[in-house]
C-alpha cells in the first residue's frame, strides 16, 4: 500500500521545501551580478548613443580638442585619451621594474623572516586609499619635482604618473610572485643541480615559466592606472590637451568625468552626455584590457 | 679507490637529526644502492653528496664528505662547481618547459660554452649515453613537455650528463615509470657505469639487486650494512637488514 | 688541496673555470641588491607617505576635528557628518551586500551545475571586479538617483557601494567555501541532511570566519572610495546629520577631497588629519581581517 506523500517515511515536505526554493534564492542573488554588469552596458550604451547622435563618432575620435564646457565646444577625445596615457606610461615605467624585482626577491631570494615583513608592508600599500596617494602627490611630490625641475607646475601628468605607479607596484610585485612561486619546485631542484647560481634559475628558469602569469599581471596594472580616478583628479591638473611632456597639466577621461559631475551641468546637455562617451570608452579599454590578462593568465595554468 | 668518503656525517633538520654519523666509502665507477624504509635519510645522505640540502631552510652538517680528496663543506667550495662534477636526477622527470635541445644545452651554456657548434656535439652525445638519441633526433626543437614519462627521464639524465660530471646521483629516478622504461633505464644506468660513479636510491629492492655492486642499507638515518650487493641481499649480517630485505618491514 | 677538484685537471682548465663560477656569483650578488633595493622602494614609499601625512595632519587631530561640521574657515571645521555619513553608508551596505554576495557565492560552489550559465556568471564576476570604480558610479548616477529617483542619498551612495564591493564579497567567499573539505559535506549528506541544511550546517559554519575576512575587505574598500561617490553627488558640504536614509549624506574621502582641493594650506592641514582618521580605520579593520584569517586556518 502506498503512502500518502506527506507521511512518508522517507519524505518530508518541509525540507523539501528549502531544497526548492534555496536554489532559486540563491541564483537569484547570482544573477544580480549578471544584472549589473547589464546596468552597466545598458547606462553607458543608452546615453552614449544620443550623445553620438549630436556628435558624430567621427568627430569625437579623431577630434583633438576637447573644450565640452567653453563655447565653442569641442568634444574630440584623443587629448583625454593622451592624458590618460602619459599617466599611465609613467606609472608603468616606475612600478613595472620595481614590481618586478621586488616579486623576483621575494620568490627567490628573500628568507621566511623578510617575507613576513615586506609582504604585509606591500598589502598596506595596496589598501590604501587612493585620495591619500593624490594627497600625496600633491603635497610631496609636486613640490619636490618643482624643485628638482624647472618649471614643473603643481600639477602635472609626472608627479599623477609618480604616484598612481607608487599605487600598482604591490599589484604587480603580489600577482607576479603568485605565478613565480606557482612554478613548480622541481624546475628550481633541476637547474641548481646542474650548477646554476640563483639568479640564473630566477632568470633563465623560474622567469620563463612564470612569463604568461608575469604578463598578465603587468596588463592588470596597466587597466587598474587607466581606470584611476582621484588621483589623476587631484595632482594631473584638469587642462585636456594633446602633449607628451609629463610637465604639463593635462586631464584623464577619469578625471574629466569626475569634474563634470562636481560642476552643476543640467541633465541632458551635452556636456553631460559627454560623460557616458568618455565612461563607455574607458569601460571597453579596461574590459578588453582586462579579458586579455586573464587570457594570459589562463595560458600560464595551462602549462602547469 | 674510494672517490667519495663520507666521513662522520650527520644531517640536522631545525631540531630533527635526518643522518647520525655516517661513515661511507664508495669505490669510483661502481653503482652504490641506497636502501631501507622512508624517513631512514637515504634520500638525504643523497642529496648531501651535492649539496643539494642547501636549498632546504635550518639545514646543518656535521662532519664532511670528501670527494676525490676534496672536503666539499669546506668554506672555499662553489656548490655551482661541485654540482658539475656531481650531476642529479630526481625521482620525478623534470625538463625545463622548453625544446630538448635547450635543455641539453641548458647546463652547458650556464657553464660558459657558446659556440653552436659545441652545444650541437654535447646535445648529440649526451642523448646518445642516455639512450634516447634515436627517438628525438629529428624533434630537438620539439617541447620536452610533449615526451612520455620515460622518454622525460632518459631526457633528465642526458641533461645532468651535458654538463660531464664525474659522479651521478639518481634519486628513486624510476619510481615513477612503467616497468618497460624502468627496463630500459636500468640498462642505461648498468652502461653508464663505464664512466660514471653513480650512487642511487630505490625503493625497489630487486633494482638494487639488480642494477648494483654494493648496497648500503640505512635505518632511522643510520648506516646498519653496507657491503657488495650480492652479500647483503643473500647473507646479511645485521639482523634488522635480513628483515628488510626479506619483506618483513619496509 | 682545492686545486684537485676533482678528477686531475689542466690547471688552466680550472683556473678558467674558477673564474667563470666568480664572475657569475658576482652577477648574482650584485642583481640581488639590486632586487632588494627595488623592494625597499615600496617599502619606502608608505614610509614618506605615513611621515607626510602625520606631520601635516597630527596639528588638526583634535577633538574640535570629531564635534565640527565642515565650515568655510578651516579653523572651525571638522568632519562630523563625513564620519557618521561613512559609519552610516557602511551600515546600510553590509547587510546588502553581504547577503547578496554570499548567496551568490553558494550559488556559484554548492548548487551551480558546471555548463555556460555558470562559466558566463564566473566571467562576469571577474569582469566586474576590474571595472574601474568611477563606472559604478555613473551606473548609480543613471539608475538609483535617476532612474529610482532616490536622489542624492544616502541610501543611493549605499547601495552604488553595494555592487562595487560585490565581486570582492563573491571571490573571498567562493574561495572560503571551496576551502571547506569535502569531507565534511559527505559527513553532513551520510547523517541524513539535505543539501541545503549541508550548506547552512556543514559548509557556512566552517567558511564563515573566511567569508567575514572578505567582507572586512569590502568594508575597507568602501571607505576610501571617492570616485563613486563623487559621481552620485554625495555633497562636500553637509552641516546636518542624516536623519533617513533618504537624506543627502557626505563621506570621509569626500570631506578629504573637497579639503584637499582647496588653495590654503590650513585645508590641506585638515586634509591630513582626515586621512589620519581614515588610515587608523583601515588599520583596525585590517587587524580584524588577520585574526579571522588565523582563526579560518585553524577551523579547517
Amino acid at each position: 500500500m502506498k503512502q500518502p506523500l506527506s507521511n512518508h517515511p522517507f519524505n518530508n515536505r518541509k525540507l523539501r521545501i528549502a531544497e526548492y526554493t534555496m536554489p532559486v534564492l540563491l541564483f537569484l542573488c547570482a544573477f544580480i551580478s549578471v544584472l549589473t554588469t547589464i546596468g552597466i552596458v545598458y547606462t553607458l550604451f543608452s546615453e552614449s548613443i544620443s550623445f553620438f547622435k549630436e556628435i558624430s563618432m567621427s568627430e569625437f575620435f579623431t577630434g583633438t580638442k576637447w573644450a565640452p564646457l567653453i563655447a565653442p565646444t569641442s568634444f574630440g577625445v584623443l587629448p583625454l585619451l593622451m592624458g590618460t596615457f602619459l599617466v599611465t606610461i609613467i606609472a608603468m615605467l616606475i612600478a613595472l621594474p620595481i614590481g618586478l624585482a621586488s616579486a623576483i626577491y621575494l620568490s627567490e631570494y628573500a628568507s621566511a623572516r623578510v617575507k613576513k615583513v615586506v609582504k604585509p608592508v606591500l598589502e598596506v600599500l595596496a589598501g590604501v586609499p587612493t585620495i591619500v596617494y593624490g594627497y600625496f602627490a600633491l603635497s610631496f611630490i609636486s613640490p619636490i619635482l618643482q624643485t628638482l625641475i624647472p618649471g614643473a607646475g603643481l600639477f602635472s601628468a609626472l608627479s599623477a604618473g609618480i604616484a598612481v605607479g607608487v599605487m600598482i607596484i604591490p599589484m604587480i610585485s603580489s600577482l607576479s610572485e603568485d605565478a613565480m612561486r606557482a612554478v613548480p619546485k622541481s624546475l628550481r631542484y633541476g637547474a641548481y643541480a646542474l650548477g646554476a647560481t640563483r639568479l640564473e634559475v630566477a632568470l633563465q628558469v623560474v622567469l620563463p615559466a612564470a612569463l604568461s602569469g608575469v604578463i598578465s599581471s603587468f596588463v592588470l596594472a596597466f587597466s587598474r592606472a587607466i581606470g584611476e580616478t582621484m588621483i589623476v583628479t587631484i595632482a594631473a591638473g584638469a587642462t585636456p590637451q594633446m602633449t607628451g611632456n609629463p610637465l604639463n597639466s593635462i586631464q584623464t577621461m577619469t578625471s574629466y568625468i569626475v569634474q563634470v559631475s562636481l560642476g552643476d551641468t543640467p541633465h541632458g546637455s551635452l556636456a553631460y552626455g559627454s560623460i557616458f562617451a568618455v565612461g563607455l570608452t574607458l569601460f571597453v579599454i579596461t574590459f578588453f584590457l582586462n579579458i586579455l590578462a586573464s587570457a594570459i593568465a589562463k595560458r600560464f595554468r595551462e602549462a602547469y | 679507490m674510494n672517490v667519495i668518503q663520507i666521513d662522520k656525517l650527520s644531517v640536522y633538520y631545525g631540531d630533527q637529526q635526518a643522518l647520525n654519523n655516517i661513515n661511507l666509502g664508495i669505490p669510483e665507477k661502481s653503482i652504490t644502492a641506497l636502501i631501507g624504509p622512508s624517513g631512514c635519510g637515504k634520500s638525504t645522505l643523497l642529496r648531501s653528496i651535492n649539496r643539494m640540502n642547501d636549498q632546504v631552510p635550518l639545514m646543518k652538517v656535521k662532519g664532511d664528505i670528501v670527494i676525490s680528496g676534496v672536503s666539499i663543506y669546506g668554506k672555499e667550495v662553489r656548490t655551482e662547481m661541485l654540482r658539475k662534477r656531481v650531476g642529479m636526477v630526481f625521482q620525478l622527470p623534470n625538463p625545463f618547459p622548453s625544446s630538448i635541445y635547450d635543455n641539453i644545452a641548458y647546463g652547458p651554456r650556464l657553464h660558459g660554452t657558446r659556440k653552436k657548434k659545441e652545444i650541437d656535439e654535447i646535445v648529440e652525445t649526451s642523448l646518445r649515453a642516455a639512450a634516447v638519441w634515436d627517438e628525438v633526433k629529428d624533434n630537438l626543437k620539439q617541447n620536452s613537455l610533449s615526451l612520455s614519462g620515460g622518454q622525460q627521464q632518459r631526457l633528465c639524465i642526458a641533461r645532468a650528463l651535458a654538463v660531464n660530471p664525474d659522479i651521478l646521483l639518481m634519486d628513486e629516478s624510476t619510481a615513477a615509470l612503467d616497468p618497460l622504461s624502468t627496463q630500459k633505464i636500468e640498462e642505461l644506468i648498468k652502461d653508464l657505469k663505464k664512466e660514471y660513479t653513480i650512487v642511487m636510491v630505490t625503493h625497489n629492492l630487486a633494482q638494487a639487486a639488480r642494477v648494483s655492486d654494493q648496497t648500503t642499507f640505512l635505518l632511522d638515518g643510520e648506516v646498519i650494512e653496507f657491503a657488495p650487493t650480492v652479500d647483503l641481499f643473500s647473507t646479511p649480517v645485521d639482523q634488522r637488514t635480513g628483515n628488510y630485505v626479506m619483506g618483513r618491514f619496509g | 688541496m682545492q686545486e684537485q677538484l676533482f678528477s686531475p685537471k689542466d690547471p688552466q682548465v680550472l683556473k678558467a673555470e674558477k673564474l667563470q663560477i666568480a664572475s657569475r656569483r658576482k652577477k648574482d650578488s650584485s642583481l640581488k641588491l639590486l632586487f632588494i633595493a627595488a623592494t625597499s622602494i615600496g617599502i619606502l614609499a608608505l614610509i614618506l607617505l605615513l611621515a607626510t601625512i602625520l606631520v601635516d595632519g597630527l596639528s588638526s587631530l583634535t577633538p574640535d576635528l570629531f564635534k565640527n561640521y565642515p565650515s568655510r574657515r578651516a579653523a572651525s571645521s571638522g568632519l562630523k557628518s563625513a564620519l557618521v555619513g561613512t559609519i552610516y553608508m557602511v551600515l546600510i551596505m553590509v547587510p546588502i551586500s553581504f547577503l547578496i554576495g554570499v548567496g551568490a557565492a553558494i550559488f556559484m560552489q554548492e548548487y551551480a551545475k558546471k555548463g555556460w550559465i555558470t562559466k558566463i556568471i564566473q566571467l562576469n564576476i571577474s569582469t566586474l571586479a576590474g571595472v574601474p570604480s568611477i563606472v559604478y558610479g555613473i551606473l548609480g548616477l543613471t539608475i538609483f538617483v535617476r532612474g529610482l529617483q532616490l536622489d542624492r542619498s544616502l541610501l543611493s551612495g549605499a547601495l552604488t557601494m553595494s555592487l562595487l564591493v560585490l565581486p570582492v564579497i563573491i571571490v573571498s567567499a567562493q574561495e572560503a567555501i571551496k576551502a571547506v573539505p569535502n569531507t565534511r559535506r559527505d559527513a553532513s549528506l551520510a547523517l541524513g541532511a539535505t543539501k541545503w541544511q549541508t550548506v547552512q550546517r556543514a559548509v557556512l559554519p566552517s567558511a564563515l570566519p573566511g567569508i567575514l575576512t572578505g567582507v572586512i575587505l569590502a568594508v575597507s574598500r568602501a571607505i576610501g572610495e571617492t570616485a563613486p561617490l563623487v559621481m552620485i553627488g554625495a555633497l562636500t558640504y553637509v552641516a546636518f546629520l542624516p536623519d533617513n536614509v533618504l537624506d543627502q549624506f557626505t563621506v570621509m574621502p569626500i570631506q578629504i577631497y573637497n579639503w584637499i582641493s582647496k588653495p590654503q594650506t590650513e585645508f590641506h592641514d585638515l586634509a591630513a588629519a582626515g586621512i589620519i582618521v581614515l588610515l587608523v580605520m583601515l588599520l583596525v579593520l585590517n587587524m580584524i581581517a588577520v585574526i579571522l584569517r588565523n582563526r579560518f586556518q585553524k577551523n579547517l
